[in-house]
């Protein structure tokens, strides 16, 4: 590509850790707060929810990190999104034959993964500028970052709203459930929270560094 | 279902299951956007104009999906639909109101990704809407949509002048505030009956 900045990067392993932390998708980067939001009312929910969207988001990058030679500048968005779209019905129909409890609580949020900015931002940010490895190898790291963060905000939510984790019931039976965090507003109220804390943590962190080289 | 009649269809869509507060469609631009009650106000018109015209095409191809058996080509279909939808409206406002469409900027072409639009042509797939609920029910939709946003953008212009710890400041801040929004919009959940 002769208008790309970006050098081809060499693949290391930073490549992958910098989506599961300093640039998580859900957590620092604020993208695909639809189904993050949606569908963590349970751990499972999120956890087939993070592994249906890194499915998708790996096998995305990889074809258009192959095509990105063939592709024409004007309708490269056009392209990606076709793209996305057949994974995503291939993940749809997958789903439904594995588990129909699955998917009918998962809903149209399935389908809808097709619109997750992470996922055309990655192919348009990341992917059409680098080779297949490293491309999957990033892919993965995001993929893993935004199911940990949807596993984050899923066992919350299901520990405080429902009193289990997994289907698991974790206290006994005269645990009084607080409903209101598996109902939207929770997923609201969890999300921040879980925001605060880490602003707090990195205010603490860059205040203690701040700090050191003053007293040294 | 296609018995519902078209009055509760809206009130359905527009406050009981607003599409931002109670079913988390679009949250991306509810964010983002709703800094300034007069951007807010425009990205709402605009939003509900392109689920306006892309629930009405999205009726005409699933009905021809349907006759050609082609139901796995939906999701494709329905994006392109969505994303020609939007060309649309950005060249209209272009014309019309250039300083509108800088104020929007990206979040313009954003309203393809935006998952309330193809969130609606789902739901009114799966719901089995005629042409004239699918209409309303893109209506109803769109105005819970902008009235999610202008409330939004109502309280942030507000909050701007209150004193805030620093540590809270922005998104988490953000956050909290829908949460309560949604919490006002769970009072309405009984309307339906």
């Amino acid at each position: 590509m002769p208008t790309n900045p970006l050098q081809v990067e060499q693949l290391s392993a930073d490549t992958f850790l910098r989506g599961l932390w300093e640039e998580n998708p859900v957590f620092v980067m604020l993208l695909g707060m639809c189904p993050t939001l949606a569908v963590t009312n349970s751990a499972m929910n999120a956890l087939a929810m993070g592994l249906a969207t890194t499915f998708v988001l790996i096998c995305s990058s990889a074809l258009v990190s192959l095509l990105r030679a063939l592709v024409p500048k004007q309708v490269r968005i056009a392209t990606y999104i076709v793209i996305i779209a057949t994974f995503v019905t291939m993940v749809d129909y997958t789903i439904q034959a594995i588990s129909l409890t699955l998917y009918n609580a998962l809903g149209a949020f399935i389908q809808l993964i097709a619109v997750n900015c992470i996922i055309l931002g990655r192919a348009e940010a990341y992917a059409s500028k680098q080779p297949i490895a490293n491309a999957v190898v990033n892919a993965a790291g995001i993929g893993g970052g935004f199911t940990l963060a949807l596993l984050c905000l899923g066992a919350v939510r299901e520990i405080l709203g429902n009193g289990s984790l997994f289907g698991v019931h974790l206290f006994g039976p005269s645990f009084q459930p607080w409903v209101i965090m598996v109902l939207p507003p929770g997923g609201f109220f969890v999300l921040g929270s879980w925001l605060l804390t880490f602003a707090w943590i990195r205010r603490r962190r860059e205040r203690s560094r701040q700090e050191v080289p003053h007293g040294a | 279902m296609g018995h519902e009649s078209l009055s509760f269809i809206f009130l359905n869509a527009f406050l009981i299951n607003n599409f931002v507060l109670a079913m988390f469609l679009g949250i991306c631009p509810f964010l983002g956007v709703s800094g300034k009650l007069h951007t807010a106000w425009n990205m709402g018109l605009s939003t509900t104009f392109v689920m306006l015209v892309s629930s009405a095409c999205a009726y005409a191809i699933n009905s021809l999906l349907l006759i050609l058996d082609l139901e796995s080509l939906r999701l494709i279909c329905y994006i392109a639909v969505i994303a020609s939808a939007v060309q649309l409206v950005e060249m209209v406002i272009k014309k019309l109101s250039p300083a509108l469409f800088r104020s929007l900027g990206i979040f313009l072409p954003l309203i393809t990704t935006n998952c309330a639009v193809l969130g609606l042509a789902l739901f009114q797939t799966a719901k089995a809407y005629d042409f004239a609920q699918s209409l309303v029910y893109s209506l109803g939709a769109g105005a819970g949509f902008s009235l999610a946003l202008i409330l939004m953008a109502g309280l942030r212009e507000k909050l701007e002048l209150a004193r805030v710890p620093d540590v809270s400041q922005g998104a988490a801040l953000s956050l909290m505030l829908a949460g309560l929004l949604s919490l006002v919009f769970m009072g309405f959940a009984g309307l339906g009956g």
